[in-house]
């Protein structure tokens, strides 16, 4: 909070502020009048509601009154005897500070929170008043750029990069890649190895992206509130048909009384946590409107069981990983920084472990390592591909493909270490300074535990990987200087969401450790993060929370809490339910968790019931989207669970028509980000991917332009919450008062852009790219200073000051501060615990080849990692151009079929031929697919993705085959160990048949 | 006058999409009047995305061919159409009009490329305009190329005698030479859709313990022709760039000390994986 020495002035003459705060409403009345003869749309709004609105001070003192009629405006000092709406400041002083244009945000926080401002009035009419006086000043703002011919370019962000939007006749036409202009900034350049490496000028973006335009205008859209025929929320609410029944449309106003007297009815008939939500974990980008901003502000207002999110995408760095060497604020998963130019300088082979960032692009980060990996070809570094599934990474780039058994990543792990230690391939200086508890791992390795030397030979047992192969690979990497891209960024990886997660992220630690990790060219990464971009330039990442005022749940206290002053929000309710076990909580009552807590290594510990003490059950759910059919696991209980009646109320706010929202009782319409206003960073999540933007080969902070209405009825995420909200006398908390444009204005103005450029341009041109900096300026490289032993002097607050066991800043977050091959954390936990011993072993899958009976009868394994041409359900279905698309969906007989990959001598001996149609089933359930028969998986394993967005069960929902793809029914719903809360997606025995007619479809 | 060709690298294409996917982005919903009327929402590929897999688990590759309107000098498309409803622009760039064209079926068939699509809905033959009206708008490249995120497509505006250097000088060739159309359209590293390799694997026994071969010298032979490549860390050699159908081949392998070994194989018919040769 700034006092300038106007606010000084302002305070010390009170008789000078009645002046200022006379002169304030005088001129709010000619801009009113100036707003309505210039602005046409300005002054349609005007004409839409006829009322009087009163603003003055507490004392009543001093006022001003206007009188909205038929579009005009009277205005008139005084106090009125009856308005409809006031505005009432605490004095002159105040008002005069709060009232002028480019107010202090902070002191309006602050004056909120003292009760120092009040609202009186109905909040549907106080909202619209405020957002008048708002719209006051933003109407007429001009963005984009006129390209002649009518059509007009705007700018846009998506979680697969940001976008030039042309429009024409307000419909999009296209979108295309940012393309920099001469006055954007030059990017970075790294000399290596005799050659110079810079990246093109532009941005890239990932294939979902470039369907956009068609998931816009997608038959699927949700255009209006709808209703169940079958539900009447006052009689008879046929939860059964759930799924079976249609809809019919309804209005605005009946859809949200219709869900805000339901927030009221199991409040008041059940008590606080009644009320259950969650959202799938991605959402159409924008800090102010992805998943962690308007949603929790709004859910936090009302008080709500908040769905935990197991951490997917990470499972075994979180679970596992996490307990060797720390990084618990990043969920297990490394930092990244400097790592593009250490590996491109120093490094000569790379190891992609489960790692395929053409495919996946590490996380929002659309196409930019591509031309980064295509330089390791140029300079021949040479490289590995570790995947029971022949990548596309591997495909572009070429080198040894190595194929294990799923799930027994492990084995072949530690069959290197054990090589590597016969051999006297390792660090051993490394190893006694920098690391703990190794001669107890290398005991296990050589079999003096348990009498198993885990040998090449025997890991051919396990894994299927010959012998003499891992012996090369392993006397490759003991003699060359490594990375190893364990994962897409550094962290994730299919190999991390099986049976055996955990113990094969594990080993991934505990494999650099004996490499030494941090030294030059030996360090984790496949050059997906660490470019050296800016990071000492703030702006904000969605898991910064946005707008959601929320502390607790969001990163926002670390940086914008204090740079976007906004009212804070607390969820009022314990209560918490694991999102693989919501069906269990709905329809048996109760379950358990444990917490995707990232504070410390020891938050993820904390066991946690459902029901909390003294809390209610489950009774309303609402849900965001539709994906968790397509992205959990076994997820026919999904299904069931919806068509319970143990759940009396289920609302779904969606854009389209798919998945669960064909569930809801009753559906709200969202539209997308290219109708609404919003501003963001291209890549950018920050909390638990913090400086994610290092994916990219420049910052670009973009701002997400209106470019088009929203279609039909549909509202912004903010909007319907705000609409709800008003219902529960929540209107002015929930939006202080300001729109969704202001909320743009609000968060740009608590980022680093305003020192660089002004508001003005940065809407009209609607992007800014980050100078790089200059060499000397650049981050330092991960590990480099634990391997040196020096204190950490990488840009991260991580760990937090009191994890650190030594100094501040000196050592790992672990107990002994060190990589840890015997961990601290687990022996404290549970050292008995056999599914988490405190040293990585070798701990057969629960589901595999060695579960004989279940192998017998399904013998094929299963693998589903996260899609390549659709980001979770973002880009499938809804009709959608990557449909199109041979290797996403195939087109046969007039339906779009999800794809199964099978080796074709495990094809043959079924009789299957490319494109036939297929069916994959287990015990859990049954999906039909399309066949495509390949040598890109060895016999045995066959490969799909998960997070289909199309749920289409031919016959009863829950209980039938699958024909739009939702492989994640036959996933298990097994946690990956007891004591954790995690997918084992990857541990998926089979068995697949060639579809013979209807019969097969049943 | 300069002529736009379009220069495809086969090594470098993913198989992403964003080619196919602008294209769409493009073209589905949006007329260009005079240059194409709007691609129907789903089932035409004006650029087609063929997939190849070479060789057997576990030594393989894959390569993808972006097949587009290959814009030939010579194109059948033109001389087949009535009403001179295709013609060849002076930049290179062949145009279906799309109000000349209307019911000209037979031009889908006119393509040995398999390039055009027939619209149901407008009854009209469609093809990639390689964005001309984009092009003509001031655009430096086409759609597909801008999206392109690993430089495998490339346009190049450039007088007929320079690109002939261009061609020559990166080895660039076209895709069915044999139809004689003189395309405009270029790959380079084609052989990993038109070639075969045969690849496999040397391994030794020493104390009872199995290794990789690293170094061995491999010899392809047919007839008199002689090959010779060594073995990489995991023992595995790969000749690359054969013909289909090309014959037989016979392999020699020494390595050190061991005893030299002589393989013969069949008729080479396509990529072959001859496995793990022990010597």
């Amino acid at each position: 909070m700034k006092s300038t020495i106007e606010d000084k002035i302002l305070l010390r003459y009170p008789i000078l502020a009645k002046i200022v705060f006379s002169i304030i409403l005088f001129g709010l009345d000619l801009m009113l009048k100036r707003a309505t003869r210039k602005y046409p749309s300005f002054k349609n709004r005007l004409k839409k509601k006829n009322f009087i609105a009163q603003i003055k001070v507490k004392d009543n003192s001093q006022g001003r009154h206007f009188t909205f009629k038929n579009g005009n405006i009277i205005s008139k000092a005084g106090i009125h005897p009856s308005p409809d709406v006031t505005i009432v400041y605490r004095n002159a002083c105040l008002a005069a500070k709060l009232m002028r244009p480019n107010r202090d945000q902070l002191e309006q926080i602050n004056a909120m929170k003292n009760f120092q401002i009040a609202m009186e009035g109905p909040d549907e009419l106080t909202m619209w008043f405020m957002e008048t006086l708002s719209l006051m000043l933003s109407s007429g703002v001009e963005y984009g750029t006129d390209l002649g011919n009518g059509v007009r370019r705007y700018t846009s962000n998506t979680n697969g990069g940001p976008v030039f939007v042309y429009v024409k006749d307000g419909k999009i036409i296209r979108i295309t890649p940012i393309e920099f202009d001469e006055s954007d900034a030059q990017p970075w350049a790294i000399e290596a190895r005799g050659k110079k490496f810079t990246p093109p000028r532009k941005t890239t973006i990932s294939p979902h992206t470039l369907a956009w335009k068609s998931m816009v205008y997608s038959p699927d859209r949700l255009l209006y509130p709808m209703k169940r025929v079958d539900f009447d929320p006052n009689g008879e609410r046929n939860c059964q048909n759930r799924g079976i029944s249609g809809y019919e449309r309804i209005s605005w106003d009946e859809a949200t009384d219709i869900v805000a007297n339901e927030i009221k009815r199991v409040k008041r008939d059940y008590g606080p946590g009644a009320i259950l939500n969650g959202s799938g974990s991605h959402h159409t980008w924008g800090i102010l409107g992805y998943w962690l901003s308007s949603r929790p502000r709004f859910f936090n207002s009302i008080g709500y069981t908040p769905v935990v999110h197991n951490p997917d995408s990470w499972e075994g760095w979180f679970w596992g990983a996490m307990h060797h060497w720390g990084h618990s604020l990043r969920l297990g998963a490394p930092e990244a920084y400097g790592t593009v130019e250490d590996c491109l300088k120093n490094c000569e082979m790379v190891v992609f472990w489960s790692s395929d960032p053409e495919a996946t692009s590490g996380v929002y980060g659309a196409m930019e390592g591509s031309v980064r990996r295509q330089w390791l070809k140029e300079l021949g570094i040479k490289m590995v591909h570790i995947d029971p599934f022949y990548n596309h990474t591997a495909a572009l780039l070429g080198g040894k493909w190595l194929a294990p058994r799923p799930a027994t990543g492990n084995a072949l792990a530690l069959a290197i270490a054990n090589v590597w230690i016969i051999e006297d391939l390792y660090d051993k200086e490394y190893v006694a300074n920098r690391t703990t508890g190794f001669e107890k791992w290398k005991g296990y390795i050589l079999g003096k535990e348990d009498g198993i030397p885990k040998t090449p030979e025997w890991q051919e047992q396990e894994a299927g990987i010959p012998a003499k192969d891992v012996r090369a690979l392993a006397r490759e990497w003991g003699s060359k200087k490594t990375y190893l891209a364990a994962g897409g960024i550094t962290g994730f990886g299919s190999a991390c969401r099986c049976a055996t997660g955990n113990e094969w992220a594990r080993s991934m630690v505990c494999l650099m450790a004996m490499q030494g990790l941090g030294k030059p060219g030996v360090n984790m990464g496949g050059m997906q993060q660490g470019t050296p971009v800016d990071t000492s330039f703030f702006f904000p990442g969605y898991a910064e929370g946005g707008l959601s005022g929320d502390i607790e749940g969001t990163a926002m206290a670390v940086n914008l809490y204090q740079r976007m002053p906004q009212l804070a929000t607390v969820n009022t309710v314990y209560q918490r339910v694991p999102r693989l076990k919501i069906p269990e909580a709905i329809l048996e009552g109760s379950t358990c968790g444990y917490p995707t807590d990232s504070k410390t290594i020891e938050g993820q510990f904390l066991k946690f019931d459902y029901p909390a003490p003294g809390n209610a059950p489950l009774k309303m759910y609402y849900k965001y989207g539709g994906s968790h059919f397509g992205t959990m696991a076994e997820t026919n209980r999904y299904v069931k669970a919806y068509r319970s009646d143990k759940l009396s109320f289920v609302v779904n706010q969606s854009i389209w028509f798919e998945g669960e929202a064909r569930f809801a009782d009753v559906i709200l319409p969202a539209c997308t980000s290219f109708e609404r206003w919003d501003i963001s960073e291209f890549a950018n999540c920050g909390g638990y991917v913090q400086h994610s933007f290092n994916q990219c080969n420049h910052r670009v902070m973009v701002m997400q332009h209106k470019c088009i209405e929203p279609l039909g009825e549909s509202k912004s995420d903010f909007q319907i919450f705000l609409e709800i909200a008003k219902k529960l006398g929540l209107g002015a908390p929930f939006s202080e008062g300001v729109t969704e444009f202001d909320w743009c204005k609000r968060l740009f103005d608590g980022t680093d852009l305003p020192k660089v450029i002004s508001w003005k341009k940065f809407l009209k041109k609607g992007y800014y790219v980050v100078p790089a900096p200059k060499e000397e300026l650049r981050d330092p490289v991960s590990f480099r200073w634990y391997a040196e032993d020096r204190l950490k002097d990488t840009p991260e607050l991580a760990p937090l000051p009191a994890d650190y066991t030594e100094q501040f800043g000196k050592g790992l977050q672990t107990q002994s501060g060190k990589l840890e091959f015997v961990s601290s954390s687990l022996k404290r936990f549970d050292p008995d615990d056999p599914e988490r011993p405190p040293m990585t072993k070798y701990i057969p899958s629960w589901e595999g080849h060695h579960t004989t009976e279940l192998y017998k009868r399904y013998p094929l394994q299963l693998i589903s990692p996260h899609p390549r041409y659709s980001f979770h359900t973002v880009g499938d279905g809804k009709d959608s151009i990557v449909n199109d698309v041979k290797d996403h969906r195939v087109l046969i007989d007039g339906y779009y079929y999800w794809i199964v990959r099978i080796n074709s001598g495990d094809a043959e001996a079924r009789g299957i031929k490319e494109s036939d149609l297929v069916k994959v089933f287990n015990d859990r359930g049954a999906v039909i697919c399309a066949a495509q028969v390949t040598e890109r998986v060895p016999p045995g394993t066959v490969h799909s993705y998960e997070s289909s967005a199309v749920y289409d069960p031919v016959g009863e929902p829950g209980y039938s085959v699958d024909r739009g793809g939702c492989v994640n029914q036959l996933t298990p719903s097994r946690m990956m160990i007891k004591q954790s809360h995690s997918m084992a997606a990857n541990s998926c025995l089979v068995q697949i048949a060639k579809c013979q007619g209807e019969e097969s479809m049943k | 006058m300069k002529k736009w060709s379009l220069i495809i690298d086969v090594e470098k294409c993913e198989d992403c999409n964003n080619c196919f996917l602008s294209c769409k982005d493009e073209h589905v919903d949006n007329d260009f009047p005079r240059y194409s009327l709007a691609q129907p929402r789903h089932g035409h590929r004006w650029i087609n995305i063929m997939r190849k897999e070479r060789g057997q688990y576990p030594l393989i590759d894959v390569a993808y061919l972006p097949i587009p309107c290959m814009h030939c000098d010579n194109a059948p498309c033109v001389k087949k159409a009535q009403k001179g409803a295709v013609y060849k622009r002076e930049d290179g760039i062949v145009i279906i009009d799309p109000e000349k064209a209307k019911g000209q079926k037979h031009l889908v068939n006119a393509c040995p490329y398999d390039a055009i699509w027939w619209n149901d809905d407008k009854a009209v033959p469609q093809k990639c305009t390689l964005c001309a009206h984009l092009l003509d708008e001031g655009w430096k490249e086409p759609r597909c190329v801008q999206a392109c995120p690993t430089g495998a497509l490339r346009v190049i505006k450039a007088e007929d005698s320079e690109m002939q250097k261009i061609i020559e000088s990166e080895n660039l060739e076209v895709y069915q030479p044999q139809y004689n159309t003189r395309p405009r359209v270029y790959y380079k590293n084609l052989y990993r859709h038109t070639r075969c390799f045969i690849g496999g694997s040397v391994a030794v026994q020493v104390d009872g313990t199995t290794d990789c071969a690293a170094g061995a010298t491999v010899t392809l032979i047919k007839d008199s022709q002689k090959t010779a490549t060594l073995t990489d860390a995991f023992g595995d050699f790969k000749f690359d760039g054969l013909e289909e159908n090309s014959g037989t081949y016979r392999l020699e392998i020494s390595y050190r000390d061991w005893k030299k070994k002589t393989i013969e194989l069949g008729l080479l018919a396509a990529s072959l994986n001859v496995g793990t040769i022990f010597l």
